[in-house]
């Protein structure tokens, strides 16, 4: 660990570090994992065209597809799957037989955008743990995506223009592909428009989006589904589309409370991330011992792995691991937004 | 119990009032008369008494779980809600409910919720786990509330009132008035609700009329001879009731309360028949009215002795009469009203009667009245209420007619120090704060608050706590003593039960001071001397 993220000596490279360094090795292309300003980037190979958009035209980056291995130094160092967006990988790296892998932000359902998320053998194992409490469980995905049809079709009986809410790169695409495309006609924020063509690129089929700002109105007002990220809720952007209802798709509404604060009119809960059953079943199935928790409820998973005897400890991040708000997902949904702003 | 559920979530999730609005009048259109009884029961705010504590159900979920208690109760911290986290984590997290359980609502109450207090704690395990393995996980969640008396429904009353004057085709006055009181939750109870049930039931009392803040200067209302003044107090707000020869105390909260209020009830003995009384239940001795707190003695018991009503007695202070000989005179003029009012009221006084008449200010003009306002504080008043001296008694809270004209609360710097995640809608932020002053070169809590702050100055905060949390414990975590907060509250009194000796009234945030430091925070000194200022005469 060093104060620009985590470093692999004998490999010499980092993984999604926080400042510029030589060598990146990018697990997926959100802006709290893949930062500007490195001199050379290592990624899987459809994660290349979502990470330029994050780091830039000029950026040096290298690919190399899921599973094929590479020799970095002394370590021997190969992506996987992880089943959280488009490219988002799993670092494993082999050094004389011992085997780490760190997973990034990973989830174990399926999702036709972002690949299917592979459990590899290892011994020691550096996991994510955004959602790392009990109450996170998620229902099968398909009462959830028949949820969001039910609500859209309501919507356009009464003549309401749906609004959706959700993180514009990976969460929206996958709405976007799971959604009943036959209820009505389906526009996007340019936030979430920008990376479609790298997801086309990668082989994913989409229905047919428009744009909600350049296309005409009438397109979409009244019986369209506009999805967009949570930055654009109560600007003066979305009064063109008359009455609409509202949604948040998050991980995070399956909590009344952060359903309420949202002050939309559904939560739907879909998330990204692994739930607590997700969790433990990756854990258990690496076969791995030692266990390294980052990113979320380090200190309950860290505790119930002890007590159920594995050797967990806590890998700190930058933001001092305590992102329990799940405002780490909703900032970096405002800052793509910002980002995309420029295309409204 | 699904269509009850269903009520619940679509209130619960909506933010639209027409949607609220025709949530309701769907359920209450389908439902029978016992489910709409105990729907309307739990609509209107009342609650069930708890019928299981939070130690079996705590135990329960363990059981059902296969989970650790610290899990559980780090699991709580982060929903902020009991009955919900026993709800997202009961049954064992690898089944996924299909809900069987097809009790309507009325028979889950009377048959299940309701005999459940009186089993013993083994039975009352034994029903929560059965019951948990037939419901789904939003059907949990209401049962679970239901259970420890803590189902509540976010709605407002007069929101209700609308819904059932709607399917009742009864104005909204009307159907405040015939929700108001001692009503039944029964099918009997529901049906006099919407058909009116002939006459008006004998210990029924009027909707309230309240007031709004006055922001602007009195001037805005007009010319001030239209207006009435009288002193604002910070009582129990009743109405006294005579009819039929039964004489009834209700509080503004529609608790009866004439059992534990013996002085007020002997005033209802000297009203003539057909008699409604308008007024506030002061704490009142030498003269002086008694802090809040000496009425709250009085209230969540069954009897007061004499002890109690030595210490602090009480009386009742008019305002208004409601209804006169029999006759709902709410329609008449203020004056009309306070005329008969008068009459009635001195004629007790000269009979020996202790009853006050809430005085009309004689200011001539509104600067007399600022004036008079400033002297509020010293005579243990909140302010001032205008009214309009034409004005009618509405019901509920208009705008209009009642002005509440309160005074400046007193304000004080200080330092957080303690911060706690809050519950429902501020759950897993930091929303609960303690505060403290100087004394003695450390910092001493006086005040907790969680109220005052706009969403993003609590998700500002919520970030601050986070990133300066010097130690947890449990869910309390000590901060950084950095942040300065201007307190304001209404009241401070002695109290040899808090460590700083004083105890503050309704504390909230006013605002964060950005600009203070936390060693330009006022001291304890300095919080007494309010103390001694409001004690000056």
């Amino acid at each position: 660990m060093t104060d620009r993220g985590l470093y692999c000596p004998d490999g010499d490279f980092f993984i999604d570090p926080w400042l510029p360094v030589d060598r990146a090795v990018i697990t997926h292309a959100h802006s709290d994992h893949a930062r500007w300003g490195s001199k050379s980037y290592l990624t899987s190979v459809p994660g290349e065209r979502v990470l330029r958009l994050r780091v830039g035209d000029e950026a040096a980056i290298e690919t190399v597809p899921y599973r094929k291995s590479l020799t970095l130094g002394n370590v021997t160092l190969s992506l996987h799957p992880a089943g959280h967006i488009l490219g988002s990988s799993q670092v494993r790296v082999e050094r004389d037989g011992e085997v780490w892998v760190f997973s990034g932000d990973y989830k174990t359902g399926f999702d036709p955008t972002a690949g299917l998320f592979e459990p590899l053998r290892c011994h020691t194992f550096i996991t994510e743990s955004t959602f790392g409490l009990p109450i996170y469980r998620w229902r099968p995905q398909a009462e959830t995506f028949a949820e969001i049809n039910d609500w859209w079709a309501g919507n356009r009986e009464r003549g309401w223009t749906s609004v959706i809410y959700a993180y514009a790169l990976g969460k929206s695409q996958r709405i976007i592909a799971g959604i009943d495309s036959s209820i009505g006609p389906i526009a996007a924020h340019g936030a979430v428009l920008r990376f479609l063509p790298a997801y086309a690129n990668a082989g994913v089929e989409l229905p047919k989006v428009r744009s909600a700002t350049f296309d005409p109105t009438d397109t979409v007002k009244g019986k369209g589904l506009i999805i967009a990220p949570p930055s654009a809720a109560g600007t003066s952007w979305l009064r063109k589309f008359g009455q609409i209802s509202e949604a948040f798709v998050s991980g995070w509404m399956q909590i009344r409370g952060a359903r309420r604060r949202r002050s939309v009119d559904r939560g739907f809960v879909l998330s990204d991330h692994a739930d607590w059953n997700g969790l433990l079943s990756t854990i258990a199935a690496t076969g791995a011992q030692n266990i390294g928790v980052t990113h979320g409820y380090t200190d309950v998973l860290v505790r119930y792995l002890g007590e159920h005897g594995f050797s967990a400890w806590v890998l700190p991040t930058r933001f001092g691991g305590d992102e329990e708000s799940g405002s780490d997902e909703d900032d970096a949904a405002g800052e793509s937004a910002q980002n995309g702003g420029g295309e409204l | 119990m699904k269509a009850f559920t269903t009520l619940y979530f679509d209130i619960d999730s909506s933010t639209k009032t027409n949607e609220k609005l025709a949530a309701m009048k769907r359920y209450f259109a389908a439902a029978s008369n016992s489910d709409a009884a105990w729907a309307l029961f739990f609509l209107t705010g009342r609650t069930l008494p708890r019928a299981v504590n939070t130690a079996i159900l705590r135990l329960a979920v363990t059981q059902a779980s296969k989970l650790p208690l610290w899990l559980i109760e780090e699991s709580y911290d982060a929903v902020g809600d009991l009955a919900e986290t026993m709800a997202l984590l009961a049954p064992g997290p690898e089944e996924t409910v299909v809900s069987t359980f097809d009790l309507s609502l009325s028979e889950l109450v009377e048959q299940k919720i309701l005999p459940l207090r009186a089993l013993d704690d083994e039975s009352k395990l034994r029903i929560l786990l059965e019951t948990w393995a037939s419901l789904d996980v939003r059907q949990r969640l209401v049962w679970n509330k239901l259970i420890t008396g803590s189902f509540r429904i976010g709605v407002a009353r007069t929101l209700v009132e609308r819904a059932l004057s709607e399917l009742a085709g009864v104005t909204q006055a009307t159907m405040a008035h015939r929700l108001m009181g001692a009503w039944q939750p029964s099918a009997e109870g529901y049906r006099s609700v919407i058909d009116g049930g002939g006459l008006t039931p004998v210990g029924q009392p009027y909707p309230f009329m309240l007031a709004y803040s006055l922001d602007d200067s009195p001037d805005s209302l007009g010319n001030r001879d239209e207006w009435a003044a009288e002193w604002k107090w910070d009582g129990i707000r009743a109405q006294l009731i005579r009819r039929a020869g039964q004489i009834l105390v209700w509080s503004r909260g529609e608790e009866r309360v004439t059992d534990v209020m013996p002085e007020v009830m002997a005033i209802g003995e000297s009203l003539p028949d057909g008699t409604v009384l308008d007024g506030e239940i002061l704490a009142w001795k030498d003269g002086t009215p008694l802090p809040f707190a000496a009425l709250q003695r009085r209230l969540n018991r069954k009897t007061v002795g004499a002890k109690l009503m030595a210490e602090a007695p009480v009386s009742f202070m008019a305002y208004d009469i409601l209804e006169h000989e029999g006759k709902d005179i709410r329609s008449f003029t203020l004056d009309c009203r306070r005329d008969l009012l008068e009459e009635l009221v001195d004629g007790l006084i000269r009979k020996g009667i202790r009853v006050t008449l809430s005085p009309r200010l004689s200011a001539f003009d509104w600067q007399g009245l600022r004036d008079e306002r400033l002297r509020a504080r010293e005579i243990g008043s909140e302010g001032l209420m205008l009214k309009r001296r034409e004005g009618t008694y509405g019901s509920g809270r208009q705008r209009g007619n009642w002005w509440k004209w309160k005074i400046d609360p007193y304000t004080v710097d200080a330092v957080m120090v303690y911060a706690q995640a809050g519950h429902g809608r501020r759950a897993s932020l930091f929303t609960d704060y303690t505060f403290a002053v100087w004394s003695d070169g450390a910092l001493l809590p006086i005040a907790k608050a969680y109220s005052g702050l706009t969403d993003a100055e609590i998700a500002e905060v919520d970030r601050f706590v986070r990133r300066h949390t010097l130690e947890k414990h449990g869910p309390v975590r000590v901060v950084e003593p950095s942040m300065v907060f201007e307190i304001a509250f209404e009241g401070i009194q002695l109290s040899p039960r808090h460590k700083s000796g004083i105890a503050v009234r309704f504390p909230r945030i006013a605002r964060i001071r950005t600009d203070k430091k936390p060693e330009d925070a006022d001291t304890l000194d300095q919080v007494k001397a309010l103390l001694a200022a409001s004690k000056a005469q």
